[in-house]
């Protein structure tokens, strides 16, 4: 009897484990089957449907399929399009260098001069929270500040350093920088904080062993480790400024463009093929940046 | 590390306020002006003290539905963080083993990041168009923001599983837990706090999505949608009182999820 019920004991987890056997095999294909179904019908199937209808002919109200080159031949031998892109790359460089000057500092600071964790997270939060808020607010937000009766203007005039407003604080190309710095510097901050906390600080320490000066350690050390940091937060927002029309058109007054602002006018024309041909062009350009940024910093081993 | 508090402290310590009052200062600004007076206009000085362009929301002439598009954006967010949590964990748990596709899958999610919204709300709104189905704020709209949240979530449970040692989980199975037990009773649990971020990333980057909304909302506008619009119709500082309300909500949601992590990590050191 007692070697009976050994044996059914003993035969029971195996049973059960013959039948998990297989399950484990296909759980992770099960678990990641939400994941993959969202991002191949709202990410790749309407990609691909942007590369189909690029080729698309259309009028004033419908669209036609077909196979003709055309948008792309408007979209690439329009002189509009190219000043448009050097526009887009323009605010694209202008933002990037700023934004990677102000995160780098900004992390450094919160990585290496706040002494507590319990700050350094409260810190950090205050930075993380405004981006967890509307864009659109924030965009905004700039009007009361920046305007001909703004903030800046009416102190300068009280302090009697200008005797008229300045008129291009705001709708300028000074305007768009200044809003997408102030929306995306977050972007840069974060992977840049991730990096430098991960450094390993005895290398510090033996640098300074070494008789190396602060400076020297920034230099030689801290900026070389935090470079994949760096590369991902670059990434973030070189593709944030290339995506975006609404910082552009709000803060330009209408008078700048942008890739994203064309295509978003082209679409409220109801013209999708020639929005479709922009896209892709669009999206080539966005991919070969990331894959340009790839190339010089190997991000991979940061995940 | 810097025991004394070097000059380089100062410099950078002021640097780092002054970035904090870069990122506050507009905000509080429009926070203070959406208490103009009536005859108050958009920009500084106030020109008295009232609740006038609150009282002025409620009025739907005055702008458009802002309640109704206030509801759609707060139930578009929680079903945006309800998937995106359970999608994010799913997709964690099936990373941490090797199974054919794992690396394309993690490419499209990060592509998902990088793919300009625009396009992702272009994409979409053709696609349901010539596939006959109508956009609304509750599928099309609902999918993409998903391509925004999804990614960031499933990042956030990759760098929370890299560092989740598998010993916690033997320990389990070895005292006779079952995948299931050991999952609910020891990985949940453990996980919790990193989930509660993720749910909220989910929330508030939907509850404040637009660019991606655009094609893909259908009839109704979401809240940002209608935020959008009243940027270049709306000259009055209603506006202002709608980002108030708007951004105090985000404010006290952040402050809810953030209390809860602290009040479970707290409970835990206890225990």
């Amino acid at each position: 009897m007692a070697v009976m019920i050994e044996d059914t004991t003993a035969a029971a987890p195996a049973a059960s484990r013959g039948r998990s056997a297989r399950l484990p095999r296909m759980a992770p294909y099960l678990q990641a089957l939400p994941l993959t179904l969202i991002l191949g019908l709202f990410l790749l199937l309407p990609i691909i449907m942007i590369a189909v209808v690029s080729f698309w002919d259309y009028d004033f109200a419908m669209m036609y399929p077909d196979f003709m080159t055309l948008n792309y031949e408007e979209t690439l031998g329009s002189w509009v399009t190219w000043k448009t892109y050097l526009n887009t790359l323009k605010y694209a460089v202008l933002v990037w260098a700023i934004t990677l000057f102000t995160g780098f500092w900004v992390a450094y600071f919160l990585a290496f001069y706040v002494r507590t964790t319990g700050m350094q997270m409260v810190l950090f939060l205050v930075c993380t929270v405004p981006f967890l808020t509307s864009n659109i607010i924030r965009m905004i937000s700039w009007i009361p500040v920046l305007g001909r009766n703004g903030l800046v203007n009416s102190m300068l005039i009280e302090g009697g350093f200008i005797s008229a407003p300045i008129e291009w604080l705001l709708y300028s190309d000074f305007a768009v920088v200044l809003a997408m710095v102030h929306l995306y510097t977050l972007f840069i901050v974060v992977p840049i904080f991730n990096t430098l906390m991960r450094i390993d600080r005895s290398l510090i320490e033996a640098a300074r062993d070494a008789g190396a000066s602060d400076w020297q350690i920034l230099w030689n050390v801290i900026i070389p480790l935090a470079k994949p940091g760096m590369a991902i937060g670059t990434i973030f927002v070189v593709t944030l400024v290339m995506a975006d029309f609404s910082t552009v058109q709000v803060m330009s007054g209408g008078q700048s463009a942008s890739v994203a602002l064309m295509m978003k006018n082209q679409m409220s024309l109801m013209q999708y093929p020639a929005a479709a041909a922009n896209a892709v062009v669009l999206l080539a350009v966005v991919l070969l940046m990331v894959a340009g940024i790839l190339r010089v910093v190997d991000i991979r081993k940061e995940l | 590390m810097h025991e004394r508090r070097t000059f380089g402290f100062y410099v950078l310590a002021t640097f780092f306020a002054l970035f904090v009052l870069f990122l506050y200062g507009p905000l509080s600004a429009i926070i203070i002006l959406s208490f103009q007076g009536p005859n108050g206009g958009l920009t500084f000085p106030l020109n008295g003290v009232s609740l006038h362009w609150f009282g002025n929301l409620f009025e739907t002439q005055a702008v458009g539905d802002f309640g109704g598009s206030f509801r759609r954006s707060l139930a578009l967010a929680f079903m945006v963080m309800a998937i995106t949590v359970v999608a994010s964990l799913m997709a964690g748990l099936a990373f941490r083993r090797r199974f054919v596709g794992a690396t394309p899958l993690f490419y499209l999610a990060v592509a998902s990041l990088v793919v300009p919204s625009i396009i992702i709300s272009l994409g979409i709104g053709v696609l349901f168009q010539q596939l006959g189905f109508r956009p609304a704020w509750y599928s099309s709209a609902l999918g993409a923001h998903l391509t925004w949240t999804l990614p960031f979530g499933v990042l956030i449970m990759f760098a929370v599983f890299n560092r989740f040692s598998p010993s916690y989980e033997e320990a389990a199975r070895d005292l006779g837990a079952s995948s299931w037990q050991t999952f609910a009773h020891v990985v949940l649990p453990m996980i919790a706090p990193s989930l509660v971020g993720v749910a909220l990333f989910g929330f508030t980057l939907s509850y404040d999505e637009f660019a991606r909304t655009l094609m893909a909302a259908g009839t109704y506008n979401t809240l940002p949608l209608e935020l959008y619009a009243m940027t270049t119709n709306v000259t009055t500082p209603v506006l202002y009182a709608l980002g108030t309300i708007t951004t105090l909500f985000s404010f006290i949601v952040i402050a809810a999820a953030l209390g809860f992590i602290v009040y479970v990590n707290r409970r835990r050191a206890r225990a």
